[in-house]
């Protein structure tokens, strides 16, 4: 049976893991490798960075980086934080990456979601998607969360998907660092309403909100990251209660 | 010496890697003199079917990898490729396994993308690996079971997550994305 995914996400500024809340008070969480490491003997199905700092001359440090985890690491990792372009793709697959995600640069050029896909496949392409609920409507942001859109969240994720995204990666902005669980409610709706998987993100603080999340809504996967960095909740801890609750995971 | 094939479908540096890592010298090519005295040859590839099986044949490659006699690997696509024939962009394949590859019924999400375990295996690759262990697949496409199936997967329906023929040795998941399963499954075949 195929598995549902609990996927660590690492932010990455200037080559370190850092954590912020709500999108900002950013913290060190330490050295991305090792991080990654921890992870994949931990349990971890696959892991996302994100260099939030992400401009034109740090472009080539993070391929550097890429580099060093794709020779370290052996499970499937995404790669996103500035892909504005075909080439920063290539870029960032060529170093080894499995996927990048999108966020900003597809919403302001949508064509960018089918250039990649038709280039490196559909799976390749995970389109990030910031939520925020807005007068009564979850609505998507982009550059960090700093800028409305005026897009409707599930309107958005459904376009992506028709231009040849492989995969929704969902943050609730509302959640994201509360620790107060995920945004069932409109990742239940995206996940119904789109036939890509779409991993679920922002507001995991206890194993239950996994649980939640996997049972509420068709999210196939379920990413985190501060409760995994400062080992509040350990991924093998929360695998083995995933699978007393008949969830199917990966052991 | 592992020979890695070099085509127009995807990056290899993962199977690369994941090679080193367990102690061999790999080679990335698709010379042929290279190919033909490698110890073993793997057939990587994410990617398209029509369009690789068309690179394969312009540049010789497909009778290539037919007359190799040592242990040969495909992954992915490569193990698509080394079927009979492929529904996507209804191409032919190199015609080494007996299966034809078919799209996935839209029962649920395609691609079927993450962890999956099996519900039969057999043969050299798969010692030490049991029922429960889980490999990472990420495919739309899938081969029929078929005479030369030596592990299948269930996902919509019951497929070849395995196929072995002679030398011909062949995963649809990614051994080398599989953490400790996979460098297994990929030693086994290393071991051959």
């Amino acid at each position: 049976m195929l598995k549902k995914r609990i996927i660590p996400c690492l932010d990455i500024k200037d080559n370190r893991t850092v954590k912020g809340i709500n999108f900002e008070n950013i913290v060190d969480a330490g050295d991305p490798i090792e991080l990654a490491q921890r992870y994949v003997l931990e349990g971890a199905d696959e892991l996302v960075f994100l260099d939030i700092t992400a401009t034109q001359e740090k472009r080539k440090t993070l391929t550097e980086l890429v580099r060093k985890i794709a020779a370290e690491i052996n499970i499937p990792f995404t790669v996103g934080g500035g892909i504005n372009s075909l080439e920063d793709a290539k870029a960032i697959i060529e170093s080894g990456a499995d996927k990048i995600s999108v966020n900003s640069a597809a919403i302001l050029n949508p064509e960018l979601i089918t250039e990649i896909s038709k280039q490196y496949g559909n799976q390749c392409v995970v389109v990030a998607i910031d939520t925020k609920f807005v007068n009564g409507e979850w609505m998507v942001f982009r550059s960090g969360g700093k800028i409305s859109t005026g897009l409707k969240a599930v309107d958005w994720a459904k376009k992506a998907a028709d231009l040849g995204a492989g995969e929704i990666l969902l943050t609730s902005m509302n959640n994201d660092g509360t620790r107060a669980g995920f945004a069932c409610e409109i990742t239940k709706q995206i996940s119904e309403a789109v036939s890509i998987p779409v991993i679920a993100s922002g507001g995991a603080g206890t194993r239950e909100h996994f649980a939640e999340v996997f049972q509420e809504t068709n999210a196939t996967g379920a990413l985190a990251a501060s409760v995994f960095h400062f080992g509040q909740i350990p991924i093998p801890e929360l695998k083995n209660y995933l699978k007393t609750q008949n969830i199917p995971i990966r052991i | 010496m592992i020979a890695i094939l070099k085509y127009n479908a995807g990056n290899v540096t993962s199977v690369e890697n994941a090679v080193q890592n367990l102690g061999y010298s790999t080679i990335v090519t698709d010379d042929v003199k290279a190919l033909r005295s490698a110890d073993k040859v793997i057939f990587p590839g994410v990617g398209e079917a029509s369009s690789a099986m068309k690179y394969l044949k312009e540049k010789g490659l497909d009778q290539v990898i037919r007359a190799l006699t040592q242990p040969v690997l495909g992954i992915c696509l490569g193990m698509q490729l080394m079927c009979d024939s492929s529904e996507e962009g209804e191409t032919e394949g190199l015609g080494i396994f007996d299966a034809k590859v078919l799209k996935f019924p839209a029962t649920a999400l395609v691609p079927q993308m993450g962890w999956n375990n099996f519900t039969s295996l057999k043969g050299k690759l798969f010692d030490g690996i049991n029922l429960e262990n889980d490999c990472y697949f990420v495919h739309s496409y899938y081969a029929e079971i078929c005479p030369d199936t030596v592990a299948v997967t269930d996902y919509i329906l019951p497929f070849s997550a395995a196929l072995q023929k002679n030398n011909f040795y062949a995963t649809q998941f990614h051994p080398e994305k599989s953490a400790k399963i996979g460098l297994q499954i990929l030693n086994n075949f290393l071991k051959l």
